[in-house]
């Protein structure tokens, strides 16, 4: 069950924040739930770090605690035990420098609003007055490529359309720290495709940090420069992807260390 | 609200019965004590409009039913939104409104004329009573009913309560709310005209009481006709006012698919 979590682990959480600042650090987390049959151990003694510019992806069967780690990193939730650093401060509670964006895009978005007015949201929010609003709208509206839905509303965009809509709206924030769970999951193969290629180009381009989360262990392989695999609340396995950006469906995904990436996170995440 | 051709079709039941209820009333059989002729309710309702009374009846019932809708409607949200945020509130005060909730509001006349005496506030304040109760649940249940997920953003974005409450809960919970107060509204109107016919000498119930005394039974049918054209016009107008809301909600529902 576990080939070398406690050695990740260890080898992470031993060295003292003086070295250089992650942009994360997560730090023996523990969150348990009570339920009726009494407290159920959903994340047991997660430690890593994120480098800052790292794009890190967490990948396990679904009920293994990825969401709920999400969740931590965001602030949304207190863990049991342990604790997290966003850039050497302790998470207390949700910040605009966190944003995250959710799997289940018709719940996140305002359906009372047109997409530019989504996309304002944020910037409302972060108390920017409106000619300044409306260009910088204008402007995620483009490099997401949404021109042509810019005052639709939610509900008559496709599903790629609106998972665009909510990553603009979380860019709009201006985050360090951008946070995904399973942003793709429920979008159909070729959308999720030129979904991963311009989040990969948008992470390289900004030099933000994200954590996304996913169950598909190839997306994990083909975003991250780092892949932790998650099983039964407990840091499986830890890999670095050394494969050089920008990278390519086709020529990636056929790439021999991919393969053998993937290789070896399948069996591993089948014994859990 | 679909009328199209078939709107005509409406109005053949109503004219049928006037019809025949005037030839009825030109027989021998005919109750003139109890029912009156169509044609004398028309110009007992004609008399009454052209001489004031029943335009300021009118007015007197309508703004007592709007000052206690209005009342309701503020407390009824305002607090709905509060107890619908917080489980832990809603189980201290939850009690209290099971148990405020049946009082029937005509009960409370004696206690409002003691505390208002005769007018307008005392009546809004039965009014602003019986419209609370459905404006505060049915406000609850569409908090409670508002998309978790919806929260979960506006906690990311940091959101003062104020932005949180008009941006995100209002107009997410708004088509819930509109059914509390679309029932307030008939509510709003039943109340107000049998708080006139009861003690308070104002409005539309209390001018209908006159009729019924000074054996005017034409007066009695023109004024309860005129209620009903009333009470119809009143929930048409307030729909709209509602469906206008800040929020966009109306254009929302336009476009779903």
């Amino acid at each position: 069950m576990r080939t070398s979590p406690e050695g990740v682990a260890s080898s992470l959480g031993g060295n003292p924040p003086a070295e250089s600042v992650s942009a994360v650090s997560v730090r023996r987390l523990c969150v348990s739930f009570a339920s009726a049959a009494g407290s159920h151990l959903v994340l047991s003694d997660i430690s890593f770090d994120v480098r800052d510019g790292q794009f890190l992806c967490v990948v396990g069967p679904s009920g293994c605690g990825k969401t709920t780690l999400l969740r931590l990193l965001a602030g949304l939730l207190a863990p049991s035990a342990g604790e997290i650093l966003f850039r050497g401060q302790p998470v207390r509670g949700p910040s605009r420098d966190r944003a995250i964006v959710f799997q289940d895009y018709t719940k996140a978005l305002l359906p009372w609003r047109t997409v530019a007015g989504n996309i304002a949201l944020s910037l409302e929010a972060c108390g920017i007055a409106e000619p300044d609003r409306g260009e910088r709208v204008g402007a995620l509206i483009e490099k997401m490529g949404l021109q042509r839905s810019a005052h639709q509303f939610p509900g008559q965009l496709s599903g790629g359309m609106q998972q665009r809509v909510q990553i603009a709206r979380c860019l709009a924030q201006q985050p360090t720290l951008l946070l995904m769970d399973e942003p793709f999951g429920a979008l159909d193969a070729m959308t999720r495709q030129t979904l991963q290629d311009e989040v990969a180009r948008l992470a390289t381009e900004q030099r933000t940090t994200v954590v996304f989360i996913t169950h598909d262990l190839e997306e994990a392989i083909y975003l991250g420069d780092r892949v932790i695999a998650l099983g039964a609340g407990r840091i499986a396995e830890t890999i670095d992807v050394e494969i050089a950006r920008p990278r390519n469906q086709l020529e990636t995904r056929e790439d021999p260390r991919f393969l053998a990436h993937r290789h070896r996170l399948f069996g591993l995440l089948q014994e859990h | 609200m679909q009328r199209g051709p078939s709107g005509l079709r409406g109005w053949v039941i109503p004219v049928l019965v006037l019809m025949l209820w005037e030839l009825w009333s030109h027989a021998g059989t005919f109750p003139i004590d109890t029912l009156s002729r169509p044609s004398d309710i028309a110009v007992a309702g004609a008399r009454g409009f052209i001489d004031g009374s029943i335009p300021l009846a009118t007015w007197q019932t309508v703004q007592a039913a709007l000052y206690g809708l209005a009342v309701a409607a503020v407390l009824g949200i305002l607090f709905g939104v509060i107890l619908g945020l917080s489980p832990r509130l809603e189980g201290v005060v939850g009690p209290s409104i099971d148990a405020l909730r049946p009082v029937p509001s005509v009960a409370l006349i004696p206690l409002a004329l003691l505390m208002f005496g005769f007018g307008l506030q005392m009546e809004a304040s039965v009014v602003a009573f019986a419209c609370l109760w459905p404006i505060l649940l049915v406000t609850i249940a569409a908090v409670h009913g508002v998309e978790p997920r919806l929260l979960d953003v506006a906690r990311v974005l940091q959101m003062s309560f104020a932005a949180r409450m008009f941006k995100v809960i209002l107009p997410a919970a708004l088509g819930r709310i509109n059914v509390g107060l679309r029932i307030a509204v008939s509510i709003s109107l039943i109340v107000a005209v049998t708080v006139e016919i009861v003690l308070n000498p104002r409005g539309l119930g209390y001018s209908m009481i006159g009729a019924q005394q000074s054996l005017r039974p034409d007066l009695v049918y023109a004024q309860l006709l005129w209620l009903g054209l009333l009470g119809w016009g009143l929930n048409a107008a307030l729909n709209k006012a509602v469906s206008m809301w800040p929020g966009g909600v109306q254009s929302y529902e336009d476009v779903q698919p």
